[in-house]
């Protein structure tokens, strides 16, 4: 029984990672409908930014603050420069432009500041949280945050003029574009929120993961199997996807006599697989009524 | 300056006496292979400068300054370097289709220093056919010392199954009662340091190994891995991860209070790049085993031969980040290539590389630790077996007991 | 809710009005040009560029493959790396272990790839778009890891993976093991592909592309939609499995490490820049595979991604539909000339 709930513990304190990071892939969705598979690294370079600056003498906080204004910054640079002459290409295509923006942000990240891995500071301290030694008092303040930001992106969604316009653009192109909406705009703000919202991200998982360009390979695909799991469509079912990513697959590596521990992250994405086969939009997921 | 003026003058009295060496006899018959010729020797190499294993491509742009050094002081033998060297993006398919672009294409004497065991594994066979050396290759597996099967082949660094076996002898000697836990990368690395780890141990391995816990490299951290390990109740966790792997389990340990006798592998003991990540408090006391130096570690600061590499690396790589052990790395084989084509004067074919490589007698790189010497012989394809064992103490490792050699096998 | 197949279909269709059966097939002209070229070439060349050659067939059949898959019946695959790799180590065991021969072995390794695919194709049924990406992904995600597997190990070689025997020319042709190995491999690819025309251009192949272009109408025709997806995958990943044992043969070397998610990628990269649903871009998009992480790392070895990265935008923002458009300027302008 301890064992159970050590590592549904220890799950949860790795879920917190996959939870933040797909939240920004939820975010991105959100706003363009379809995966950035180049998520990752635009948040691996965020958190170099930050990284940088505090090598600078800036302190911590500012440099949170001024990587998420450089990251939003980019976010929409990228949209508009790269990304919005590929708006009438095919879905494909722009998948392709992902998978050529993640070889150039990893490449040149490598260039600037090497393949070493680095610390990054928390602003939480790593002691044990609460007396339980399995989750440490970043992961606590990772999983606080975590939730702040998905209660600021519901209110956001759910209630500001700008919010709605967004979700308006990104389901029903056509029809908001005759109620008034600049589109295009929408797009560009949706790519600037979720580059900011990844680089929270970057610089929340950084301290636990270490610093450095191929940190994000192995949290993109959780984030993406989280986000899949909770439903696209839901930052909430994100989030959740997240912690129950992470205790899956605990739970598999643990319980699962023989292979579990070597086929934990196959067996986790077989059971991600079967509950899609079930509820095909994800847990939380809206279900679109296709018309003919 | 003054060292860059040292750095030419040693050049020029090595070139002097490898002149002397060779004796006159050199003058009358020059021998070449295709990839040699009066002015140039073309060696060819592959790394992954792209990919999951881009951390490495430092050794090969460390080569390539290195030869771009040897040229700017007259080549070796008068002979410039012509070093070319391809990125596989740690495939095996890639490294197939460059290393016969090396050989049939740009007709290179030696293929020298190729990374990875699956890319080595995947050209080893066609470079033995085509009789051209697979000269220091590097990895750590243990079946590159294999002259009988593989005559063409050569490794350069200790391997992974016999450091393993230090570390059990050394485990065997200090604490033979230990509740020992592995912990290990599910891959070729990993598993032969479980392998070596387990032969070392003998009989012993089955009552003294309460746990065996693999991760794959995809994973974003392992720290569940070291909550559950804990558990188990070891005092002693042998530590057989790359370097983020081995940081993250000194800091999760550390943060988990948790103390057993942690013996890392010598892949991960970069003080800049392991040690300081993972915070210097977490890692006092730990273990492993080195045969280079270490390039932030200021112990070495007043050695002769880490400062010509640092005067190396401030010329020709600069803005590096010294304590990237990839420097130190590539800087210690391309010397020893040096080493062996000086050897061979105006003998520039394949198989007297192969011939001098395999007759190397207590040659020291600049960047070895003391009393490591690379020694072999035609039975013996395995340059460096010496290691020695080290405490990290403070901000730096601090080396005991004798250099211990792995030959003696039993 | 398939955003991905929708989509597709919407622009391919906005973008070429071409009839299906032209847009499948070159004209007979280019097509005995490119004949000749890919039969003549390898004489006048280096071993070595046999072997790329040699390669770039290999990924052009498993490109073509994905073709059929996402251009055919609209369905998104991330995993082909997994088909490719199990056709590769079917081959690579049956031959080093089992002693076959290596001809006999591509027809197995495609009636096994077959079967695995035929079987994912049941869940897949139930997914579309990104969630069949995920599901696909994962697979290819997972095959290194399987193949790793301690349970496998004897047969396998684990983690250190097998060496493969590369075959001699027969009857004793005075021609080079790579030389033999390019021409075989060409008859394989010409067979695959006069058999995937003619796969599209069948009945089944029309209720592919029915499929793909309105799910919904198509069932309402009278299409057996799960026996035409299902049988979509399993055609795939039979090509996928064929190209894999292919490539195990060529490069003589099979391990986890050959057949990461980096490999999937790359073939869906390549049926991208041949253009989606086109099949003899195919052959071009495997070009690009081949040949642009060469050309990107000629340029600079430190930034060798990076350049990677800014030729496959240049791409894909001269012809965002692939080589198909491509030719079909190319086509136009002959056209142009030829009546001025």
């Amino acid at each position: 029984m301890d064992l159970l709930v050590n590592q549904v513990l220890a799950g949860i304190a790795t879920g917190a990672i996959y939870a933040c990071m797909a939240l920004a892939i939820v975010m991105i969705f959100q706003a363009i409908d379809h995966l950035n598979f180049a998520q990752g690294e635009m948040a691996m370079f965020s958190t170099f930014i930050a990284w940088q600056l505090m090598q600078w003498g800036v302190p911590y906080w500012w440099a949170f603050i001024l990587t998420l204004i450089i990251s939003f910054a980019a976010g929409v640079i990228i949209e508009r420069v790269l990304f919005k002459p590929l708006a009438k290409a095919p879905v494909l295509t722009n998948v392709a432009g992902f998978i050529a923006l993640f070889a150039i942000i990893n490449s040149v990240a490598g260039l600037i500041w090497d393949f070493t891995i680095k610390q990054f500071p928390t602003p939480f301290g790593s002691s044990p949280f609460m007396g339980s030694q399995l989750i440490s008092t970043h992961q606590a303040g990772m999983i606080g945050v975590t939730l702040v930001l998905l209660i600021l992106l519901f209110l956001f969604f759910r209630f500001t003029r700008i919010g709605l316009a967004m979700r308006a653009a990104a389901t029903l192109p056509e029809s908001a574009r005759l109620v008034g909406i600049n589109t295009g705009w929408m797009i560009a703000l949706g790519w600037g929120m979720a580059t900011a919202i990844g680089a929270i991200a970057g610089i929340l998982i950084a301290p636990v993961v270490f610093l450095e360009p191929n940190m994000m390979g192995g949290v993109l695909l959780y984030g993406f199997a989280a986000a899949v799991l909770g439903g696209l469509s839901s930052p909430l079912g994100a989030v959740i996807g997240g912690f129950l990513v992470g205790i899956f697959e605990n739970l598999v590596g643990t319980y699962i006599p023989g292979v579990g521990n070597e086929l934990k992250l196959p067996i986790a994405l077989a059971l991600i697989v079967i509950v899609l086969v079930v509820k095909p939009t994800g847990l939380m997921g809206r279900t679109v009524v296709k018309r003919v | 300056m003054s060292s860059r003026h040292q750095l030419r003058i040693a050049a020029i009295s090595t070139a002097l006496v490898a002149l002397v060496a060779t004796g006159g006899s050199a003058f009358a018959q020059k021998k070449y292979d295709s990839g040699a010729t009066d002015t140039e020797i073309k060696v060819g190499n592959i790394m992954p400068y792209s990919g999951p294993a881009s951390a490495y491509g430092i050794i090969g742009k460390t080569e390539a300054a290195y030869f771009q050094m040897i040229n700017d002081n007259g080549g070796i033998n008068g002979r410039k370097v012509n070093f070319i060297t391809y990125d596989d993006a740690y495939s095996p398919p890639k490294a197939v289709e460059h290393t016969r672009k090396l050989v049939e294409s740009d007709e290179v004497l030696v293929v020298f220093n190729p990374l990875g065991t699956p890319s080595n594994t995947a050209i080893q066979k066609y470079l033995n056919t085509k009789k051209v050396p697979q000269l220091f290759v590097a990895t750590g597996a243990a079946k590159w010392n294999d002259p009988k099967h593989f005559p063409w082949t050569m490794g350069w660094q200790p391997n992974y199954q016999d450091e393993a076996r230090i570390y059990a002898k050394y485990l065997l000697k200090e604490k033979p009662d230990a509740k020992v836990a592995v912990l290990y990368q599910n891959d070729d690395f990993g598993k032969d340091y479980v392998k070596g780890f387990k032969e070392g141990l003998g009989d012993k391995a089955k009552s003294m190994i309460v746990t065996e816990e693999s991760y794959e490299i995809s994973e974003p951290t392992i720290d569940s891995h070291i909550v559950k390990i804990k558990s188990t109740g070891a005092d002693t966790l042998m530590d057989f991860t790359t370097p983020k792997f081995a940081a993250q389990t000194i800091k999760k340990a550390g943060e988990l209070n948790w103390k057993p006798l942690h013996i890392v592998t010598n892949v991960s003991i970069s003080v800049g790049a392991v040690m300081k990540p993972a915070g210097f408090e977490y890692g006092q006391g730990v273990l492993s085993a080195a045969y280079l130096k270490d390039g932030a570690d200021s112990q070495w600061d007043n050695d002769p031969g880490m400062k010509k590499w640092s005067a190396f690396v401030d010329k020709y790589l600069p803005g590096s980040n010294k304590s990237d052990s990839g420097l130190v790395y590539g800087y210690g084989a391309a010397q020893t290539l040096q080493k062996v084509l000086e050897m061979c004067g105006d003998n520039l074919t394949r198989e007297n590389v192969m011939k001098q490589a395999a007759s190397l007698k207590d040659f020291q790189t600049d960047v070895a630790l003391p009393g490591v010497k690379i020694n072999t012989s035609a039975t013996d394809f395995a340059p460096i077996q010496q290691v020695q064992m080290m405490r990290f103490k403070g901000e730096k490792w601090e080396l005991f007991g004798d250099v211990i050699s792995s030959e003696a096998k039993d | 809710m398939s955003t991905i197949q929708e989509t597709v279909a919407k622009t391919d269709a906005a973008a070429v009005d071409a009839p299906p059966k032209k847009s499948m097939a070159l004209g007979r002209t280019t097509s005995l040009v490119m004949l000749v070229a890919l039969l003549i070439v390898p004489l006048f060349v280096k071993n070595f560029v046999i072997f790329q050659l040699t390669m770039l067939l290999i990924y052009g059949i498993a490109v073509l493959a994905l073709n059929i898959l996402t251009g055919g019946s609209g369905q998104f695959s991330l995993g082909q790396s997994a088909f490719y790799a199990i056709g590769a180590y079917a081959a690579a065991i049956l031959i080093e272990i089992g002693n076959v021969n290596y001809v006999l072995t591509l027809p197995i390794a495609g009636i096994i790839c077959f079967a695995v695919g035929f079987l994912f194709g049941f869940p897949a049924l139930r997914l579309s778009g990104v969630y069949l990406a995920l599901a696909t992904f994962a697979l290819a995600v997972a095959m290194p890891q399987l193949l790793k597997l301690g349970v496998f190990e004897p047969w396998t070689g684990g983690v250190q993976g097998l060496v493969v025997t590369k075959p001699d020319a027969p009857f004793g042709l005075p021609i080079s093991q790579d030389m033999w190995l390019y021409y075989f491999t060409l008859v394989v690819a010409l067979v695959i592909y006069i058999a995937s025309v003619n796969l599209l251009r069948s009945r089944s192949g029309r209720a592919m592309m029915a499929i793909r272009d309105n799910e919904i109408a198509a069932s309402a025709m009278g299409v057996d939609i799960s026996m035409y997806k299902t049988l979509a995958f399993g055609v795939s990943a039979g090509i996928t499995g064929v190209a894999g044992a292919l490539g195990a043969i060529a490069v003589q070397f099979v391990a986890p490490d050959s057949y990461t998610f980096q490999l999937a990628i790359a073939l869906f990269l390549g049926m991208v820049v041949g253009g989606v649903g086109w099949l003899p871009g195919s052959l071009a998009g495997a070009a690009f595979i081949v040949f642009v992480p060469n050309i990107a790392e000629g340029i600079s070895k430190g930034l060798s991604g990076a350049f990677f990265g800014v030729l496959l935008f240049l791409v894909i923002y001269l012809v965002p539909h692939g080589a198909r458009q491509g030719a079909i300027y190319a086509e136009t302008l002959l056209h142009k000339l030829r009546r001025s």
